[in-house]
């Protein structure tokens, strides 16, 4: 071998020691996942049964469900979903397409980029203080979902921001260049082109938020609801009731936090059910957010 | 060379002592040119001269970033109003001048969205009015023919000469009356960029026309006035055919004889 071949064969050497070193640790992340995963059905595929999503909890593990969790999951996402979306994507757009480039809007953009990092239980302490006992909201679907709500607020904005950032400059200028004003730019042009970025965003805001206990313990969640929050219809006009956000809530997570801390062995079995669902629920909203930033890619690239 | 009767010679728009400024650093040095309606006012000069600085001027592009200012003036006639004076409304100057970037930039939406959206950001919405604006305008920008059977298709999918004809198109649908080309073949192939000169030259006969280019022979082919700017100003203003074969400053001859830039 020349002096040369020699120095190529020890840097391929190194090559090929990366490659392998690199297979190794995602080898390694994704057994721990995968054995968690099979623990998880391990415990718990044999509990899944139509009777399990159907029944309310129970003295009796046999009989205990999970409905009014997953009931109460869904109801306080939406809550969520609400309270924090508009604010969010409000606050993105003025903070990217308006605010004046001064040291109010810099201090106003760290402090953000810090509230994504308060630990969600700090969240619980403040709606405790400021939505139940303040507002007198109650231990309600309402004060649940805008308790988390604020929680994923920065990520939402933070995920929005990124997303108009995406939207080049030189589109920006197309359109104020045919003398668009800057909310006819927003509407059509930096709204539309991010809103793949924005809507994967919102979703894996979302997912955090799902899986979320501590502040809803604080706010004062029950763990034995033995009944459906009120219908949000009525029979007279005008139809739609908003009764249920003031009803006593409890989600999923909370429900297995309760199970665990059990005694009784069978309860455990119902965790473990009951954290398949929780965990196929934040796999269909994963999936769905993948699905649609592939949608919007296809559609827009630059 | 274009022969010109003294007919054409009336004046679209002129710089008068124009100063401009990024912060601090100035950029522009007392400009003072002037652009005459349907004739084609080429810029040139090495990079980083001011020449496009100065165009985004006369659609006050500047304004949409922080700390940028302007001092003296540009009149736009026939109604003399001062186009970097700060009591005009930047929004109304852009829809009297239109645009044409360096790079191709149409909207990714359709065809046909592409080239009414000026239209309806000025609240035009009767269908039958856009599609006939849109018809003319794409007949002006010379694509008509390529894409009339495709007007809902994504303005994505054309060729890059295609998209710049495309934007061509937009910027001529709301019948600007001052139209200005940011070196718009830096990106083309010879053969596009032949068919924008084409266009150009048509385009005159109708609307008056500053066009930055960075390829002399460019300037001196589509061009009647060239102005060559050097450091932020003005070195030599003239007729093209003047500047190209007998410069009254010795950088402009440098210049065009490729001895630097």
């Amino acid at each position: 071998m020349t002096p040369i071949q020699h120095k190529i064969a020890r840097r391929k050497a190194l090559d090929r020691f990366f490659a392998f070193e690199g297979l190794m640790v995602m080898t390694a992340a994704l057994l721990v996942l995968l054995v968690l995963v099979g623990q998880l059905m391990f415990d718990g595929l044999s509990r899944l049964s139509w009777q399990f999503l159907t029944s309310f909890p129970s003295r009796f593990p046999a009989q205990a469900g999970i409905v009014s969790a997953w009931v109460g999951t869904i109801l306080v996402m939406l809550v969520t979903a609400m309270a924090a979306i508009p604010l969010g994507v409000g606050a993105a757009i003025y903070l990217e397409e308006y605010a004046p480039k001064n040291w109010a809007t810099e201090l106003i953009e760290i402090n953000i980029a810090n509230l994504a990092g308060v630990p969600s239980i700090v969240y619980g302490l403040m709606a405790l203080g400021l939505l139940v006992y303040q507002f007198r909201l109650g231990q309600s679907f309402l004060t649940a979902g805008l308790t988390l709500g604020m929680l994923i607020l920065p990520m939402v904005i933070i995920a929005t921001r990124e997303a108009i950032r995406a939207v080049p400059p030189y589109v920006r200028e197309a359109a104020y260049a045919l003398g668009a004003t800057k909310w006819q730019t927003v509407r059509d042009h930096v709204v539309p082109y991010s809103m793949g970025g924005m809507l994967t965003g919102m979703i894996l805001a979302l997912s955090r938020a799902v899986g979320e206990t501590a502040p809803l313990i604080t706010v004062g969640a029950l763990s034995f609801i033995a009944f459906l929050p009120h219908p949000p219809w009525q029979d007279n006009f005008p139809y739609v009731s908003f009764q249920w956000l003031f009803d006593p809530f409890t989600v999923m997570p909370i429900q297995m936090f309760n199970w665990v801390s059990r005694p009784q062995e069978e309860f455990h079995v119902n965790a473990a059910a009951a954290g398949l669902i929780l965990l196929t629920m934040t796999v269909v909203m994963n999936a769905v957010a993948i699905v649609i930033r592939a949608r919007f890619r296809k559609r827009i690239h630059w | 060379m274009k022969a010109m009767d003294a007919s054409q010679t009336v004046l679209k728009a002129e710089a008068r002592g124009l100063n401009f400024f990024y912060g601090q650093a100035q950029a522009l040095h007392g400009i003072t040119l002037p652009i005459y309606d349907r004739c084609v006012t080429a810029l040139i000069g090495p990079s980083g001269c001011g020449k496009t600085t100065y165009l985004r001027c006369l659609n006050r592009m500047h304004d949409l970033y922080p700390g940028n200012r302007y001092e003296g003036e540009v009149t736009l006639y026939p109604d003399r109003v001062n186009i970097v004076g700060p009591e005009v409304d930047p929004i109304e100057v852009r829809m009297r001048i239109g645009m044409v970037f360096q790079k191709p930039n149409p909207f990714p939406k359709s065809i046909y969205e592409n080239v009414a959206y000026g239209l309806r950001i000025r609240d035009v919405s009767n269908r039958s009015e856009l599609d006939a604006v849109v018809e003319r305008a794409l007949r002006e920008a010379a694509l008509w023919g390529e894409v009339k059977d495709r007007l809902q298709a994504s303005a994505l999918n054309l060729s890059g000469g295609q998209q710049q004809r495309l934007c061509i198109a937009r910027a001529l649908a709301t019948s600007p009356e001052l139209l200005l080309f940011d070196e718009p073949t830096s990106a083309l192939d010879p053969t596009a960029t032949s068919r924008i000169e084409e266009l150009v030259t048509e385009l005159k006969q109708k609307v008056a026309i500053v066009i930055v280019t960075h390829n002399m022979q460019q300037a001196a082919r589509v061009s009647d006035y060239t102005a060559f700017m050097y450091e932020g100003r003005v070195v030599e203003y003239d007729r093209t055919e003047t500047i190209f074969t007998n410069p009254t400053v010795k950088l402009t001859e440098e210049y065009i004889t490729g001895r630097f830039g």
